[in-house]
């Protein structure tokens, strides 16, 4: 059937009306803001599309769009997904935000998913992130049992939510190990770019970090470190590849089951709009192998990461006090999600000034 | 064999009729070779490259869309490439006057009147011959190299402009993510014809301003001087032009319609301010420029063709799963075509046996 | 930690170095070449690719020479056989380069590379203080050094650098002296594609030993730049490039310790210094004069 319908697109005689591809199987569309041999964000999404094909195999469709800017070419390129027929489109930045609640107030029967943002302005439109900074809280567990200098170096890209949350996790960690813990931290402002991320790290170590995670995408410090001898943290995929014996440990953006859940939702007709903030219990934070660490070390960790699945702890317990010393949360107050997704302050302890 | 080329005596008309068809007869030929090659059914990949968006009416007002920024700055860049001004920075003054312009809705959010999009267009547009006078300046007074610093004022705006998102001009409002506030109804650049797709006014300022420069270059004394400046300032000197002034003229043509063209994109396309809400519209409407032979005209149809292939190239990823790589070489190519036959309007190429070549003025290819 | 940092600029600045010779060679020809960016990532994902085929940092080298000198034939047949618009011209190199690496490394994302070791020569490497400075850098980092004394040396004092600089001065003269422009011209544009093809291999060999699509990151914009803040003088352009790497490095280094300066200020400072500088320089206007190739961007075809 597709191939007929191609060949008359090919004669340019008949023009196909969305949505009529879609009678038996399901299309499946994603957007993403990098290329996706990127290695990290994008790469990471691209594979959960894969983990969808492998699923459904012939019952599904799929179709993407790499490196759309967040400008005015997003809302384009949203048009043209809906318009060929996709039946769930899923937006992979958040710059996507404000053109996938337009596109989706056009386009009732399309259902729409953004990651990272917070509108959900018309009922075909869901909203999906991960809590990585769970991940990031045993990696700073991790941090303070090996460092030898009690200070790691954190390469970060902009100061979101996001990765502040991430930052002050990361210490929280290492603090419930080591109280004095120190974190420094260095702005790339970039997702992407290895040179700079390589340049951030050698900054970093020589000023005498002795552990570098990073918060940006490319698998450049993770190399630095192995170049400089000491411990590193990989970022969105494993990537022990690049640092056989540097790699501690890779928190893992694993967007596959979700995808599954959601198209699978969409053939079975139940798809209903969701706000989800998926956790490590939920398979959506995967933590690499321990590697590279004394059998004690990983036993902690694993204990932390067990405690963190079952619920039993979350990271952001209280007592934690604002940089500036004044109390955040009171002792066992736990911090609430909606507060947390507009984080900008740090945790005391961190050796920066947040830009602000 | 050698490759020669003949002056003309003058520009052919012929060719300058015929080139943009031979290039894109050798555009599909090489297309259909490469689409061939990476095993993708070469009529279909083309169809949908250059035919399918120009089939529906919602993807011709995208094209609209895309290639009003693209002509808008490109016809202000002809005015400076003409007088030999080398203003490679209009992605900066296309983002500050961006930044100008939106100064009434973000910071004065309750300012709610008729007069606020008027006064955002003006703005943009002082914004961006502002910043553009930064390179005019230097090279007036210290004969500053302009290539230079005004590409480095493009990596300076974009930085101010992420400072101002993330910093001072974040939305309120937005859980602390990097974008303005949400532009209020009378800060937004309406559609021309909101029945039928989103195409703003900013196309129709693209072709007004096509219009006014192509009349300023061919029928005013003001566009003989930029002609004969550009061509040589000595004679421009005898003449009695003043090249610095001519200077300042230009940068300050381009950097307003850089600037309205900043301005139209966020209040038209957009609605708020982002970090990176230009992708490089600065540096693709250099192509475009030369697209269109400098010539504004010209530059309205090289526009077009331009933001066509970028649409066609997101339907064959679509449609065909062409990639975005295949799609940005394919670009490359289609480029150099146009190019090289652009050369027959001014010259006649001869091939020639080596034992007949001359004393090797020419090249070997 | 004086020495580690020295050489993280060293390593910051050779790439940038190396791309920035080439383009001045070809500059001084009296070609403006914007391809920069395109021919360095068609030598990054060459280099890598070898390499890592072959097991070899060296054939990657080699190759990514070759390939950076042969992708800027293209940018030559156009603009000097069919004297097409060089500013244009360059940017659709650049366009095609970042697509065609692109499509070449899909197969390469994910893979670590083959990195190039650094020099190690026994008791001078283990000096202290300048040991790994002089004697413990990566090959390239010696080459970069010794491809500006050469340019330096070739253009002021050797008759074919005489000859190179004329056809960049005044090609119509030129001409009527019997020189060949436009070959001079494919030499010297091919001289920057192989410059260009070296950087992007020091890039996916040295700097971070893998492959990612867009890795060059803008790095060919800025050595483009360097040429014209050197006002096309060799040892200014290393100058130039190791200004550039010291204040992104000193940036870093500035954040790590705390200082609270907006990042972006911080990112904004290399641009802005660059212009500073180069306002300094150009405020002499007769030594910019002596040294700016008069027919810069000039298209030439030969009359008969």
């Amino acid at each position: 059937m597709r191939k007929t319908l191609l060949a008359l697109a090919a004669s340019a005689a008949v023009l196909i009306p969305g949505g009529a591809m879609a009678q038996d199987k399901t299309k499946a569309c994603w957007i993403y803001i990098g290329p996706i041999g990127d290695f990290g964000w994008s790469y990471q999404h691209h594979q959960g599309l894969l983990d969808v094909e492998k699923e459904f195999g012939d019952k599904v469709e799929t179709a993407f769009l790499e490196s759309v800017p967040e400008s005015a070419d997003a809302e384009r390129a949203l048009e043209r997904l809906a318009r060929s027929g996709c039946d769930i489109i899923f937006t992979t930045s958040f710059g996507y935000m404000d053109p996938t609640n337009k596109i989706a107030g056009r386009f009732p029967d399309v259902k729409f998913e953004h990651a990272t943002g917070y509108k959900r302005e018309h009922e075909n439109v869901s909203t999906y992130n991960s809590k990585f900074h769970e991940g990031r809280y045993v990696q700073g567990v991790i941090a303070a049992k090996m460092s030898e200098a009690g200070v790691a170096g954190y390469i970060a890209s902009f100061p979101i939510p996001e990765v502040v949350m991430g930052i002050n996790a990361f210490l929280l960690g290492a603090q419930s190990v080591n109280p004095d813990f120190k974190v420094k931290v260095v702005w790339a402002n970039t997702w992407f770019d290895p040179g700079k991320e390589a340049d951030a790290a050698k900054a970093l170590i020589d000023q005498g970090v002795d552990i570098i995670t990073q918060h940006t995408d490319s698998t450049a410090p993770i190399q630095v470190a192995a170049e400089r001898g000491i411990k590193a943290f990989g970022q969105a995929s494993d990537m022990i590849a690049f640092g056989p014996e540097t790699q501690l440990t890779s928190i893992i953006d694993d967007w596959g089951p979700y995808y599954i859940e959601r198209v699978k939702a969409v053939m079975d007709g139940t798809w209903e709009q969701v706000d989800v903030w998926g956790d490590m219990a939920e398979g959506h934070v995967v933590m690499a192998p321990y590697t590279n660490m004394p059998d004690d070390v990983k036993a902690l960790a694993e204990e932390t990461e067990a405690k963190i699945k079952s619920h039993e702890f979350n990271p952001f317990t209280g007592p934690i006090n604002k940089q500036d010393g004044t109390q955040w949360l009171a002792d066992g107050e736990v911090a609430e999600d909606g507060f947390l997704l507009g984080l900008n302050f740090y945790v005391e302890g961190v050796d920066d000034q947040l830009p602000q | 064999m050698r490759i020669e080329l003949v002056k003309r005596p003058q520009h052919s008309k012929l060719f300058s009729a015929l080139s943009p068809f031979l290039a894109f007869g050798l555009t599909i030929v090489a297309g259909a070779v490469l689409f061939a090659l990476l095993g993708k059914n070469p009529a279909t990949t083309l169809y949908y490259y250059f035919i399918d968006p120009l089939t529906e009416v919602w993807s011709l007002h995208e094209l609209a869309i895309k290639a009003a920024p693209l002509i808008l700055i490109a016809v202000g860049l002809s005015v400076c490439f003409l007088s030999n001004n080398w203003n490679i920075g209009a992605e900066g003054q296309f983002l500050m006057g961006a930044v100008a312009g939106s100064m009434l809705p973000v910071l004065f959010p309750e300012f709610q009147f008729w007069i606020v999009l008027p006064l955002m267009l003006l703005m943009g547009m002082a914004g961006g011959a502002a910043y553009a006078a930064i390179p005019a300046f230097l090279k007036v007074r210290f004969n500053t190299n302009e290539i230079l610093t005004s590409l480095m004022l493009v990596y300076v705006a974009q930085l101010f402009l992420d400072w101002l998102v993330r910093g001072p001009w974040r939305n309120p409002a937005g859980f602390n993510f990097p974008e303005t506030r949400n532009f209020h109804s009378y800060a937004i650049l309406p559609e021309i014809l909101p029945d039928s797709g989103r195409a703003h006014w900013g196309f129709v300022f693209a072709l007004v301003a096509a219009l006014l420069v192509w009349f300023l270059l061919s029928k005013t004394l003001k566009g003989f001087e930029v002609k004969v400046l550009g061509q040589s300032p000595r004679a421009g000197r005898f003449a009695g032009f003043s090249a610095g002034r001519m200077v300042i003229f230009a940068f300050l043509v381009s950097g307003a319609l850089a600037g309205l063209a900043g301005i139209s994109e966020v209040s038209g396309a957009i609605g708020q301010l982002r970090p990176s809400f230009s992708p490089g519209y600065g540096f693709t409407a250099i192509i475009v420029a030369f697209l269109g032979r400098l010539n504004p005209l010209g530059i309205v149809a090289a526009g077009l063709v331009l933001a066509l292939t970028y649409l066609g190239g997101e339907a064959a990823q679509i449609s065909v799963g062409l990639s975005d790589k295949v799609v940005r070489a394919f670009q490359g190519m289609i480029l150099f075509f146009v190019l090289a036959c652009d050369t027959m309007i001014h010259y006649q190429i001869r091939f020639v046996r080596p034992q007949a070549a001359g004393a090797g003025e020419t090249s070997h290819v | 930690m004086f020495e580690a940092i020295v050489i993280t600029i060293a390593t910051a600045a050779t790439p940038l170095l190396i791309a920035a010779m080439g383009e001045l060679v070809v500059e001084r020809s009296g070609v403006l070449n914007l391809g920069v960016e395109g021919m360095m990532i068609m030598g990054a994902v060459t280099g890598f690719g070898v390499a890592l085929t072959t097991g070899s940092p060296w054939l990657g080298v080699f190759a990514a020479i070759l390939v950076g000198a042969l992708f800027s034939l293209l940018f030559a047949f156009l603009t000097l056989t069919l004297v097409t618009n060089q500013v244009a011209t360059g940017l659709a190199l650049t366009l095609l380069g970042l697509g065609l690496s692109g499509m070449i490394g899909e197969g390469f994302v994910g893979l670590p590379g083959v990195k190039m070791g650094t020099l190690y020569i026994p008791f001078l490497t283990d000096l202290p203080y300048v040991g790994r400075l002089v004697f413990g850098q990566d090959p390239i980092f010696y080459i970069s050094i010794m491809l500006t004394a050469g340019v330096a040396y070739f253009l002021f004092y050797t008759k074919a650098g005489l000859t190179l600089r004329s056809v960049g001065d005044n090609h119509g003269s030129a001409h009527a002296l019997g020189i060949r422009v436009i070959a001079i011209r494919y030499l010297a544009v091919m001289f920057g594609g192989a410059c260009a093809g070296l950087a992007g291999a020091y890039l996916a060999l040295v700097y971070v030993p893998q492959w990612v699509e867009g890795m060059s990151a803008g790095r060919g914009w800025i050595a483009l730049a360097l040429v014209v803040f050197a006002s096309w003088r060799p040892w200014r352009v290393l100058a130039g490039a190791y200004l550039f790497g010291a204040v992104t490095i000193g940036q870093l280094h500035a954040q790590a310790l705390g200082w609270p300066i907006p990042s972006q200020l911080l990112s904004a400072l290399p641009y802005l210094a660059t212009i500073v500088v180069l306002v300094l320089i150009s405020r002499n206007r007769r030594l910019t004069m002596v040294n700016t190739p008069a027919s810069l961007g000039r298209p030439f075809v030969p009359d008969r």
